[in-house]
C-alpha cells in the first residue's frame, strides 16, 4: 500500500498527462455515478428488506430473513454474466417477446443490459446484503419502547419508521452502504465485462493497454483515496453507534399484515431474492447441466484444484498472523501492536487491484535486484523469481483479506476473559501454553470461521488473481471470466456455479449466526 | 361517569397465558394511582392495555368518558390521549431535549408549539439543557425528559412504567416525591406502575396491588399497610410475618402470644388464626418472661433487626434500639404487644377469596 501511495509522488510519465487529458474524467464520472446508483440501489433493497423481516409479520418471514442473504454467495461478475446471457438480444427473455409479439428487430425497446445502468443494478443485487445484514440487526435492537414512546406521542406505525426507526438506524445504515460501495470500487469483472470504464477497469487497461505501471499505480492511489474517505464513513458511523444503546428490549411485536398487504410483502421478499440469487443460479445450474460430463473432465478438476489449493494456502497463513496479530495484541496491548492490527485491517478496504499493482512493484524491483545481482556473481540469469510465482499471487491475498481473518480471531478472542489468561498463567503456564491449552481449544469455531471466510473470499477474487497469477495457471474465478468475455457464457457456467456454490458456505454460517441472535434477543 | 379512568372487569391474555383477570379500577381526575406487585403479576400488562399496546381479551377501558378499548374495538395507541414514561425513559438517542419534548406536537404551529416546550422546559427545570442530546444527561436529568415530553401533548391519563427503576435508589424516593409534587401542581391524572412499594406510598393516591392479574387489594397506602385485605397484601407490604396460633377459652393465644384485642371479633376459643405480626409488635422488655431464641439478626444502624423462634419452630420479627446486643443463639425477653395485629382466619375457613 505504501507503494502505491508513494508512486503519487513518483515521476509522472506522458502517460499520466494523456490520462488525465483523455480517460481520467470519465473514471472519475463513472464511478462516481456506480457509486450513487449502487448506494441509492442497496439502500432501498436493504433497508425496505430489514424493514419487513425485522419489523412485519407476513407468511415466510422466517424463511425470507436468511434468503435475503443468499445474493452474498453470487459474486458480481457471475451475475453481471447470467443476466446478460438471460437479457440480451439472442436470450431466452428478448426471444420470448419477439416471438410472442411477432416483432423484429429494432421494433421495440428493450433495456441494454451491458451498461452503466446494467452494472448498478447487478451490483445492487449482490451487494445490498451488506445493508440488510446491518440495518436489521439496528433494527431488532432498537427499543421497542422508543417505538412505542413514538406510538403514544400520537405518530402512526408508518410516521415512526421515518420519524424514529431509519434515523436511529442511520449509522448502519451508513456503515452498510460503505462496506457494499467499497466493494463496489473494488468490482472489477462486472465493470469489465460491461465495458464500463471505471477506476478498476482503468489500471487494467493503462497496465496492460500502455504498459505503464507507474501510471497504472498513480490511478490506484487516486482510487485508493475514494476507498478511504469510504472506511472513515464507515468507521465515523460506528463510532456513533455507541451513542444508540441497544436497551433492554422486551420480546419483539411486530406489525401483523394480512391480506394483500402480506402477500405484497412476501412477493416483495421473494422478488428480491429470486433477482439477487434464485434466477441467475437457476440458469447457470440449466447452462452447467446442459453438458454434465465436462464437470469431470480434466482442465475442470484442473480449475478446482489449483482454485482450492491457493485458497487453502492464503487462508493459513491468513489464520497464522491473525493469530499472531491478534494474540500480540492480547499480551502487549500496546500502541504499536494496536496500530499494526488497524494498518493491517485495511486490506480488505483496498481493492484487488490495486493491492495486485501494489505487491507486484516491489516484488519487481526485488526480482531485478536479485537478477543482476546474480548476473553479476554467478552469470546466471534467474528471470522473474518472485513476481510471477505463487508466492507473490498468496501474499497479495493475505494483503487484502488478513482483516476477514483477524475480525473473527479477535472477536473470538474477546470473548475469552481476561481471567481466564491470569487463572492459567498462575497455574505455571507460559503464555504459549495458555494460547494451545486455553485459547486455541476455545477459539476453534472463530478460527474455522476465518479459515472458512477467507478461502472463499480468496475463491472468488477476480482482479488480483487476474493481474499477478503466473503463466498459464488459472483458477475458477479467471476462467469463468475469460470464457464469459469470449461470450462463451454456457461454457463459463460451470466454474460459476461452482464458485457460488461454495460461496453459500459463509452464507450459511451467517443465518445460523443471525437466527442464533433471534432467538437471544 | 366522572371518573377520568374506568377500567371496567378487564381480562388481557397471552395465548393461553391470562396475564391480567377481571380487573376493575377508577381514577378521578387529578389522582395518582398505582400498580403495585411482584414481578410477574400484570401490572406493566394492564398498563399496556390501557395505552394501548395490548387488546382486551373481555371488559372494557375507558378514559374520559370515551371507550378506547374493548374486546371488539381498540383505538390505535397514537390516537389515545395517553402519555406514557417508560422504564429505560426510550428518548429518541438522534434527536436532542428540545426535539424530543417536540415530538409529539406536529398538531400545533410553530409558535404554539415553541412555547409549549419552552414551558415543559421550565417545569422540569432543564431549560439550560435544551441542545443537549440524551447520552449527554445524568439519568435524572434524562427521567425529566421523559415526563416533560409525555406531559407536552396534555394527555388526559400520564402513564408510568417503572420510572424510577433505572436510577440510584437514593434518588428514587426523593425524585418520586418531585414528581408527585410535580402531577399535583398541574392536576395531572396518572398511574403509575412499581414493584417498589416505598415508592408507590411516596407517590400514589390509591395502590392497586396485584397478585397473579388479580386485584389483591385496592386503597390508599394506610389501609394497605394497617388493614391488609388478606395474606398477600399481609406478606407483601412491609416487614412481617405469617404465625398459626390457636385461642384457648381465656382468649389466650397459642405460644405465649399473650392475649387479643377483642374488638377484632372474628374468632372463638378453640379457633385456629393466622396472625400478621409486624417487628412493631414485638418490644423488647428487659424482665420480661417470655424469652425466645435469636436465629437471625441484621445490624441497621439504630436498631437491630431481630429474626426469633417461637417454641412451635415459627418465626417473629423483632426490631430493637441496636444497644440491646443479643448473640445468635442467645435469649431475647420481649412483650407480645398485638393489640393492633391483624387476624385472618386460615384459609380453609374462608369462603371465598
Amino acid at each position: 500500500m505504501l507503494v502505491i501511495v508513494g508512486s503519487l509522488a513518483g515521476g509522472y510519465s506522458p502517460a499520466w498527462g494523456h490520462l488525465v487529458d483523455t480517460v481520467l474524467a470519465d473514471y472519475v464520472v463513472n464511478s462516481l455515478l456506480l457509486m450513487l446508483g449502487v448506494g441509492v440501489g442497496t439502500f432501498v433493497l436493504g433497508v425496505s428488506a430489514a424493514w419487513l423481516t425485522a419489523m412485519c409479520e407476513f407468511p415466510g418471514r422466517r424463511l425470507f430473513s436468511w434468503a435475503l442473504l443468499l445474493p452474498m454467495a453470487m459474486p458480481a461478475y457471475i451475475i453481471a454474466y447470467t443476466y446478460t446471457g438471460m437479457l440480451d438480444y439472442a436470450g431466452p427473455v428478448q426471444s420470448l417477446l419477439r416471438e410472442s409479439f411477432g416483432w423484429g428487430y429494432g421494433d421495440y425497446w428493450f433495456p441494454r443490459i451491458r451498461s452503466l445502468g446494467g452494472a448498478i443494478c447487478m451490483l445492487s443485487l449482490v451487494l445490498y446484503p451488506y445493508v440488510y445484514l446491518l440495518v436489521r440487526v439496528a433494527f431488532s435492537e432498537q427499543s421497542t419502547a422508543v417505538l412505542e414512546a413514538s406510538r403514544s406521542l400520537g405518530k402512526t406505525p408508518w410516521q415512526t419508521l421515518f420519524l424514529v426507526a431509519l434515523p436511529m438506524a442511520r449509522p448502519a445504515i451508513a456503515a452498510g452502504i460503505s462496506l457494499a460501495l467499497m466493494e463496489t470500487l473494488a468490482d472489477y469483472g462486472t465493470v469489465a465485462y460491461f465495458g464500463v470504464s471505471a477506476f478498476t477497469t482503468g489500471i487494467f487497461r493503462t497496465w496492460y493497454g500502455l504498459g505503464e505501471l507507474q501510471t497504472a499505480a498513480q490511478l490506484a492511489a487516486f482510487l485508493l483515496l475514494f476507498v478511504f474517505a469510504l472506511f472513515a464513513l464507515g468507521r465515523y458511523s460506528r463510532l456513533r453507534l455507541r451513542f444508540h444503546p441497544a436497551s433492554a428490549r422486551q420480546e419483539s411485536r411486530r406489525i401483523q399484515l394480512r391480506g394483500a398487504r402480506a402477500a405484497l410483502c412476501t412477493l416483495l421478499a421473494l422478488a428480491i431474492v429470486s433477482a439477487g440469487f434464485i434466477l441467475p443460479a437457476l440458469q447457470l445450474a440449466s447452462w452447467a447441466f446442459d453438458d454434465p460430463a465436462r464437470a469431470l473432465e480434466a482442465p475442470f478438476l484442473d480449475l478446482v484444484g489449483n482454485s482450492f489449493m491457493l485458497a487453502a494456502m492464503a487462508a493459513l497463513c491468513c489464520l497464522f498472523l491473525a493469530l499472531l496479530l491478534g494474540y500480540g495484541r492480547r499480551l502487549h496491548p500496546g500502541r504499536l501492536e494496536t496500530v499494526a492490527v488497524r494498518v493491517s485491517s485495511m486490506g480488505y478496504a483496498v481493492p484487488g487491484t490495486v493491492i495486485a499493482v501494489g505487491v507486484l512493484i516491489p516484488f519487481a524491483w526485488l526480482d531485478n535486484g536479485i537478477d543482476s545481482l546474480a548476473r553479476e556473481w554467478l552469470g546466471v540469469s534467474t528471470g522473474l523469481l518472485l513476481s510471477g510465482s505463487l508466492a507473490a499471487l498468496v501474499f497479495a491475498y493475505v494483503v487484502r483479506f488478513l482483516s476477514v481473518a483477524l475480525q473473527s480471531v479477535e472477536s473470538g478472542l474477546g470473548r475469552i476473559r481476561p481471567a481466564l489468561d491470569e487463572s492459567a498463567r498462575s497455574l505455571g503456564h507460559s503464555p504459549t501454553q495458555v494460547l494451545r491449552r486455553v485459547h486455541l481449544p476455545m477459539l476453534r469455531g472463530s478460527l474455522l470461521t476465518a479459515l472458512l471466510l477467507v478461502f472463499v473470499d480468496v475463491l472468488k477474487e477476480l482482479p488480483t488473481t487476474l493481474i499477478l497469477r503466473p503463466f498459464n495457471f488459472s483458477t475458477l474465478a479467471v476462467r469463468a471470466h475469460e470464457l464469459a468475455s469470449d461470450e462463451r457464457l454456457a461454457d463459463a457456467a460451470l466454474p460459476a456455479l461452482a464458485i457460488v456454490l461454495i460461496g453459500l458456505l459463509p452464507v450459511i454460517l451467517m443465518t445460523r449466526n443471525l437466527s442464533r441472535g433471534d432467538n437471544n434477543a | 361517569m366522572n371518573s377520568q379512568l374506568e377500567v371496567h372487569k378487564v381480562t388481557v391474555r397471552y395465548g393461553a397465558f391470562t396475564a391480567v383477570e377481571d380487573v376493575s379500577l377508577t381514577l378521578e381526575k387529578g389522582q395518582i394511582g398505582c400498580l403495585l406487585g411482584p414481578s410477574g403479576c400484570g401490572k406493566t400488562t394492564l398498563l399496556r392495555a390501557i395505552a394501548g399496546f395490548e387488546r382486551v381479551a373481555e371488559g372494557s377501558i375507558a378514559l374520559h368518558g370515551s371507550v378506547l378499548s374493548t374486546p371488539r374495538q381498540q383505538v390505535a395507541a397514537e390516537q389515545r390521549k395517553v402519555g406514557m414514561v417508560f422504564q429505560d425513559f426510550a428518548l429518541f438517542p438522534h434527536l436532542n431535549v428540545r426535539r424530543n419534548i417536540a415530538f409529539g406536537l406536529s398538531h400545533l404551529d410553530r409558535r404554539a408549539r415553541r412555547a409549549r416546550v419552552e414551558e415543559m422546559l421550565a417545569l422540569v427545570s432543564l431549560t439550560d439543557y435544551a441542545q443537549a442530546y440524551p447520552h449527554e444527561l445524568s439519568g435524572g436529568q434524562q427521567q425529566r425528559v421523559a415526563l416533560a415530553r409525555a406531559l407536552a401533548p396534555n394527555p388526559e391519563i400520564l402513564l408510568l412504567d417503572e420510572p424510577f427503576s433505572s436510577l440510584d435508589s437514593e434518588l428514587r424516593e426523593q425524585l418520586a416525591g418531585e414528581v408527585r409534587e410535580l402531577l399535583k401542581q398541574n392536576g395531572v391524572t396518572a398511574i403509575l406502575v412499581t414493584h417498589d412499594q416505598h415508592e408507590a406510598f411516596a407517590m400514589a393516591d390509591r395502590v392497586s396491588l396485584l397478585h397473579r392479574g388479580r386485584i389483591a387489594q385496592s386503597d390508599t397506602p394506610y389501609n394497605l399497610y394497617h388493614n391488609p385485605a388478606n395474606e398477600f397484601v399481609a406478606e407483601f407490604i412491609g416487614h412481617g410475618s405469617m404465625v398459626s396460633a390457636t385461642v384457648d377459652a381465656g382468649g389466650e393465644l397459642s405460644q405465649g402470644l399473650g392475649s387479643l384485642d377483642r374488638s377484632h371479633g372474628h374468632w372463638e376459643p378453640g379457633e385456629h388464626l393466622r396472625l400478621l405480626v409486624r417487628p412493631d409488635d414485638v418490644e423488647y422488655e428487659e424482665n420480661s418472661r417470655t424469652r425466645l431464641r435469636v436465629v437471625g439478626k441484621a445490624f441497621r444502624g439504630a436498631s437491630y433487626f431481630y429474626d426469633l423462634l417461637l417454641p412451635d419452630g415459627q418465626r417473629v420479627p423483632c426490631l430493637t434500639p441496636s444497644h440491646i446486643d443479643v448473640p445468635l443463639g442467645g435469649e431475647l425477653p420481649i412483650r407480645f404487644n398485638l393489640q393492633h395485629v391483624v387476624v385472618f382466619a386460615p384459609p380453609r375457613e374462608r369462603t371465598a377469596d
